[in-house]
Parts: structure tokens; C-alpha cells; sequence
């Protein structure tokens, strides 16, 4: 029997009170961001066997940049920012206990970002648009593109208002004291969110102006700026919230606690403080500003942001590692490892996509962000090699892992199949790592991104180009794991479609592990040995991923010192 | 007494507590190695490395621009391919190189070892300036020019390939430069010395 007051029900898992006019807001975000992976993934089909030269799926290069573009606006903004409205009415009013402020606000909002991303996914794939979702001026796109996408920005940037409104609101009210964790790193994502937007409607604004007629240039390097703002800004938000949910799975799946809260706070300040200066990452070998500015920012001033991302990548571990201690699995360096629920979707999720974006995504990005080493790497296949790496395998895989818990308590039904579940992050995972070194190992030779053929069939002059043998073979491993990984993505569309669709209704819905530490009050630490590693297996573990860090970046280094010129 | 909570629920009233060891140690390592990346990037390769991205840049009208490059070509033009000119600059001199949909032109031949000032423009929408097999890569902006100072050290051929989508020819965007070995290059006069 479901409780059920003034529009409120009172979760019988979790014990939050759940306003239902959020509840409905939050079905329909999500199903329209799945909805929306599940289109971007089969244009990552598409693309994936068109560049596998050996296949070269599709035939009409004009086709070819029209998919292209779609699966970035697809994947990129609409699957990801939907998911994350869906996140933000979720973390701001279920896990508060809060009223959400204005219901039908809220749903002008959902509108205009549908509206919105129609139009855009409309404009783009009927050729009206084949610009890329970066539409880089002087390249000419219909005004109905760049409308429709600043209608989508503006109903998102009013979502994020509201969230923080909510927030406020319920502080205000004295219904809220100090927000947890997970909360407080979803507002850190809703502030970065309002610099992105504003960024991106400062980029877009005088770009759809343009397509208008009504101004007769746009310059490009200062379109860039502003653009990049909001590109690169917008994966600092994913990264925030991706963040604040490894820490969700994290609790819910070990009953994790961190090991320092205010560390843990204090890591995630860096970025609101830090982060969006790395967005000059994209114009690191563009005409316009010096040389010495793009650096200091690309660095996210000396790093500061990056240190708060190597304080997450080590209290995360720990914070697992001590809670499972706690438990009794203190057997040698890594028995907490060993005895973990690997069969659990969220903790497989959780590792899966923290080792891989902490691996792959994150040492990579902060390599090929140094101002001199970008000249190796920028627009090559690393770039997307790269962000594939933080987008899809970290961020994705995150937003899929909190899913397996948040759509059946939401919908209220049994989590469908839940043995594709158990699979579906480690399919997903080796798809993306196969990919990810395919893709990586193709840039590094120098292949192109967004790039048709890479034979230039017919072209006299480019004889002799892109011959290595071994490109062929990278681009062929990366087809290889984007069809591994497209499997996996498809195993989530069906275990997500299923549970809201198929699933059996339950007022106690069949979810994957919650440890009951996840929803208990704070509680003291057991007492250690202050002389001591509390986390000797994240201490061992985070040596050796710094090591390989150290290793890489000096790699990286040499590489550019074979580069044959001397660039001046 | 430490208190620890949930990520999901609301922290104890004092959440700051003093760092243990583990997060000292982790702390102290990673915020030298936060250092020493921004000192190798800011001082340590800038003043030993050899590949630099300390190009100047202008403003320019890509007409303007589009104008002295065909007065370059004119001024050291050799030869011809596929319709593209075929450029021998003298050495050690500047270099016009021009991206436009979708041809990077003119074609260069250059003498190894020699330094050129490279002044790199649009005439119409971005481009990719990716030089292979090096590997290095530029921006190309239409109403700026980069003046980059390269020398190459080895002989051969080099292409350039667009890497910026430029519209839907943009996989045909192809451009080369020719270096030949110290003293072999052809003069501007089309003859060799």
C-alpha cells in the first residue's frame, strides 16, 4: 500500500517522500534521454562501419557529415542533458524530501528542450544543417538550427535555475540543512551549467543572427571561445555529476561513506573555481590569444581543477575500501576488492566507468590539454578517442549504472532482466576499452576526425598519405569495439525500455543492491590505528595509476621532441 | 569521535574534520605532481623544446590575403599539379599557404634545414592544418593569419591534410609540401642551382 498525501507518495525502499508532480517530470526527462541514446547509438553503428575502411558502410559523404553531426547532438547534449534534468529534479526534491517549486515551469522547460532538439535533430539529418553540432562560422546553417538549439539551451538553463531555486527554497524553509554529497555535487553541476549556457547563448545568439541576415559576420576565433565555453563546459557539468554519482553508487552499493566529507567538498569548490577555464583546451593552436593566457588556463590555473579530480580518484576507493573493511573483509591488501558485489549492475557501473574515465578519459584529456603536446593531437582521432573515453565510458556508463536504481523506484516496477543488467556494464566496458585503442592508436598516426575517407581515392596528390599499414588495422579494432559497445548500450536501452514498460508493478520494486548504511544517519567511523593506512589497498592502487600517469605524460613529451620540424 | 555519512544523506553538523594520513600523503603527491606539469608546460619545455606554439597572429581581410597569395605564387611558381601551383620559395623566406574549399595551395617545395615564416589563412570557412607523418596540427581561421616559423629537419614529401569539417568535400582537402635534401631545392627560377 502506497502512502499517498496531497500529491506526495512516501517511497517504501528508500523511505524519501516523493512530490509526484516531480516523479512525472522525471519519468518523462528520462525516457526522452533514452530514447535519444538509443538513436545516437545507431548512428555510432553507422559511423563506426563507414570508417572501417574495409567496410565504408555509408556510400554519400554528404550523408556521412549529416550522421556525424546528429550522433554528436544526439549523444552529446540531448541523451546527456535530458538524463541530467531527469538527475537535477531527483537530487532536488526526492533526496531532499523538498516539494518541486514550480511544477509547471517545469514542464515549459521539458518542452522547449523537446522542441528544441527536435528542431535540431530535424535540421541536421534533412541537410539544412550539415555543420556539425559545432556549426564553426562562416559555415551556413539553416536559422531553424541555431533557433531550435538555443530554445533547447534556454529551457535547460531554466531547468538548471529551477533546480537551484528548489535547493534554495527548501534551505530557506528550514526543510533542509547541509545537502548531501550527492546533492551538493549536482548543485556544483548546476552552477557550472549556467556558465555553459550562458557561454553557449553567447556563442549562438549572434551565430543565429547571422543565418538570419540580420548581422553580416560572426568572427570565428571569438565563436570558438564562446562555443568551447559551452562544448567543453558542458562535459564539466557530466564530469560533476558523474562525480556525485559514483558516490551515490559507491553508498548504495557498499554503504560507503567518504572518508573526509569535507575533502571531498573542498575537491569539488576546486571545480566551480577551476574547471571552466579548461575550455580554452580547443583554441590551444588557434590565431587570437597569447600564448602564455591559453596555457595558464588550459592548465585550469597550474591544475588546481585537476587536483580536485585526483582527490575524487582517490576517496572514492577509500571511502569503498574502508566501508568494506568495516564489514570484515579485511583479508591482505585487496580482500575488500575480491569480496566486493561484482555481480551488482551499479557497482560493476561504478568501477567500470570511474577506471576507465580515470584511466583512459581523464589522463589523456589532461596530457593532450598541455598547450604544446595539443599540436599532436588536435582534431586528429585522439580527440575523440579522448572524450569517448570520459563521455561514454565514464559519464554514460555512470548515468546507466544510478539508472538501474532510479527507473524502477521511480516507475515503481521490477528491474527488467535483470541478468543483462548484471552484463551489461562489462560488455559496455570492453567495447569502449577496444574502441578507445583503436580509435587512440588510429589519431596517434595521425588519422583526421570527422573525415569521410582517409583512402582519398582518385586524389593524385595525396598519394602516399596516411599509408601506414597499421592505421587500417587501429581503424578496424575501434569498428570492432564500437560494435562490442554498441551491443552493450543496446543491452541498457532494453533493460531500461523493459523496466518502464514490461516491468512487474511493484510498490516494492526489485532493485539491484542497497545497503542499508546508504540511507542511515551518520554513525562514527570505527576507530583505526592513526599510524596507519586506513585504505592501504587505495593507497597501493593510486601509486601505481599515478605512476602510469607520470609514465604517460612523459611519453607524451617525447613524442612531440620526434615531431621532424622545428616549430617556432 | 569521527562521524562518517551516506553520500545520500545529510552529513553530520561539523563534516570537517582534520585530513588522516592517507588523505595527507595522497594530497602531498598529487598537488607536486599538479606543479611539475604546469612548470614542464609554462617554463621547463619553453625554454628546451623545439616544437613551440608560440606562433604570433594577425587579424587580416581573407581577401587581402587571398591577394598576396596569388602575388607569392606568381613571384616563385615552378610548376603545376592537378591544377595547383607549385611553388619554390627561396629559402629562408616567407611562405604563403592559403586553405580554400577544398584545396590548401599553393603546393610548396622547400630546402631542408632552411627556416620559413609560414603565414597560414582562409579564404572562406575554418580549416585544418595537419601536417603528416609528423603529425603536428593548426587551426586555420578565415580573417586571421598565423606566422609560424618551421624548418624541416628531414627531406621528403609531407602532405597536408584538412582536419577541420569544411563542408562536403572536405575528405579531399589535400596539400603537400615537397623538401628537398640541403642545396637541392629548386630555385625560384624553376632551375636547379
Amino acid at each position: 500500500m502506497t502512502a499517498l498525501i496531497d500529491g506526495w507518495r512516501t517511497c517504501q525502499v528508500t523511505g524519501l517522500r516523493v512530490d509526484r508532480s516531480a516523479e512525472r517530470l522525471i519519468m518523462f526527462n528520462a525516457v526522452t534521454a533514452v530514447l535519444y541514446l538509443a538513436t545516437g547509438g545507431t548512428f555510432a553503428l553507422l559511423i563506426a562501419l563507414t570508417r572501417w575502411q574495409a567496410v565504408h558502410l555509408i556510400g554519400d559523404p554528404e550523408w556521412f557529415y549529416r550522421i556525424v553531426g546528429a550522433h554528436g547532438a544526439a549523444m552529446l547534449i540531448f541523451w546527456i542533458v535530458f538524463f541530467e534534468v531527469a538527475g537535477l529534479l531527483f537530487g532536488g526534491t526526492v533526496l531532499l524530501n523538498a516539494r518541486l517549486l514550480a511544477p509547471r515551469l517545469a514542464w515549459v522547460e521539458y518542452g522547449m528542450m523537446l522542441a528544441g532538439s527536435l528542431g535540431v535533430m530535424i535540421t541536421m539529418l534533412s541537410g539544412q544543417a550539415t555543420v556539425m553540432f559545432t556549426a564553426y562560422p562562416p559555415l551556413e546553417a539553416s536559422p531553424w538550427f541555431f533557433g531550435s538549439l538555443l530554445v533547447f539551451a534556454v529551457g535547460a538553463l531554466l531547468a538548471v535555475c529551477h533546480f537551484i531555486a528548489n535547493v534554495v527554497g527548501a534551505r530557506w524553509r528550514g526543510e533542509v540543512g547541509t545537502l548531501p554529497l550527492f546533492s551538493f555535487a549536482l548543485l556544483v553541476a548546476a552552477i557550472l551549467a549556467v556558465f555553459t549556457l550562458v557561454s553557449g547563448a553567447a556563442a549562438l545568439v549572434p551565430a543565429w543572427l547571422r543565418s538570419l541576415g540580420v548581422i553580416e559576420h560572426v568572427d570565428p576565433a571569438a565563436y570558438r571561445l564562446l562555443f568551447w565555453g559551452f562544448g567543453h563546459g558542458a562535459q564539466q557539468v557530466n564530469l560533476a555529476a558523474m562525480i556525485g554519482i559514483w558516490y551515490a553508487l559507491a553508498s548504495l552499493t557498499v554503504g560507503a561513506r567518504p572518508i573526509n566529507e569535507g575533502l571531498s567538498r573542498f575537491a569539488f569548490v576546486l571545480y566551480v573555481l577551476f574547471i571552466q577555464l579548461g575550455s580554452m583546451h580547443h583554441i590551444l593552436v588557434d590565431p587570437g590569444l597569447g600564448d602564455w593566457a591559453r596555457g595558464m588556463n588550459a592548465s585550469y590555473f597550474m591544475y588546481a581543477a585537476v587536483l580536485g579530480s585526483m582527490i575524487h580518484a582517490f576517496t572514492i576507493p577509500a571511502s569503498i575500501e574502508v566501508a568494506q573493511r568495516e564489514k570484515g573483509l579485511t583479508a591482505g591488501l585487496f580482500g575488500w576488492l575480491r569480496r566486493a558485489p561484482w555481480g551488482a549492475p551499479g557497482f560493476a557501473a561504478l568501477v567500470v566507468s570511474f577506471v576507465m574515465f580515470g584511466v583512459l578519459g581523464g589522463i589523456s584529456g589532461v596530457i593532450m590539454g598541455g598547450i604544446q603536446i595539443n599540436m599532436i593531437a588536435h582534431n586528429t582521432l585522439i580527440v575523440p578517442a579522448h572524450f569517448h573515453m570520459t563521455v561514454v565510458a565514464g559519464t554514460t556508463l555512470a548515468f546507466m549504472g544510478i539508472s538501474y536504481y532510479v527507473v524502477p523506484l521511480i516507475f515503481r516496477r521490477d528491474l527488467f532482466l535483470p541478468r543483462v543488467a548484471r552484463w551489461q556494464p562489462y560488455v559496455f566496458g570492453l567495447g569502449m576499452l577496444v574502441f578507445g585503442a583503436g580509435m587512440g592508436a588510429a589519431g596517434h598516426l595521425g588519422v583526421p576526425r570527422r573525415h569521410f575517407d582517409i583512402t582519398f581515392p582518385g586524389l593524385a596528390l595525396a598519394e602516399g598519405a596516411l599509408a601506414d599499414p597499421l592505421i587500417q588495422t587501429s581503424l578496424m579494432v575501434m569498428a570492432i569495439g564500437a560494435l562490442i559497445a554498441i551491443t552493450g548500450g543496446a543491452m541498457y536501452v532494453v533493460v531500461a525500455a523493459g523496466t518502464v514498460f514490461l516491468g512487474r508493478r511493484s510498490d516494492v520494486p526489485a532493485v539491484g543492491l542497497v545497503d542499508p548504511i546508504a540511507v542511515a544517519p551518520p554513525a562514527p567511523a570505527a576507530p583505526h590505528d592513526a599510524r596507519r593506512f586506513e585504505a592501504p589497498g587505495t593507497v597501493a592502487l593510486a601509486t601505481v595509476w599515478l605512476a602510469l600517469f607520470v609514465y604517460l605524460y612523459a611519453v607524451s613529451w617525447y613524442n612531440l621532441s620526434r615531431v621532424t620540424w622545428i616549430i617556432r | 569521535m569521527i562521524e562518517r555519512s551516506s553520500t545520500l544523506v545529510a552529513p553530520p553538523a561539523r563534516w570537517w574534520t582534520p585530513l588522516g594520513r592517507d588523505e595527507r600523503m595522497w594530497l602531498t603527491v598529487t598537488a607536486v605532481w599538479a606543479l611539475a606539469m604546469f612548470v614542464m608546460m609554462q617554463l621547463v619545455w619553453p625554454a628546451i623544446g623545439e616544437q613551440q606554439v608560440t606562433f604570433q597572429s594577425y587579424r587580416v581581410d581573407p581577401l587581402e590575403f587571398n591577394r598576396l597569395t596569388e602575388a607569392f605564387i606568381q613571384a616563385h611558381q615552378v610548376d603545376a599539379i592537378d591544377g595547383v601551383p607549385v611553388v619554390a620559395p627561396p629559402p629562408g623566406g616567407d611562405v604563403y599557404l592559403m586553405g580554400q574549399r577544398f584545396q590548401f595551395k599553393p603546393i610548396l617545395r622547400l630546402e631542408q634545414g632552411q627556416t620559413y615564416r609560414f603565414l597560414v589563412s582562409s579564404l572562406d570557412v575554418q580549416h585544418g592544418l595537419s601536417l603528416q607523418p609528423d603529425n603536428f596540427n593548426f587551426q586555420v581561421l578565415p580573417g586571421y593569419v598565423s606566422a609560424i616559423s618551421l624548418t624541416p629537419r628531414e627531406s621528403g614529401v609531407y602532405h597536408i591534410l584538412c582536419n577541420e569539417y569544411c563542408g562536403p568535400g572536405h575528405h579531399r582537402m589535400v596539400g603537400r609540401i615537397d623538401v628537398g635534401a640541403a642545396g637541392q631545392a629548386l630555385s625560384s627560377e624553376g632551375v636547379r642551382p
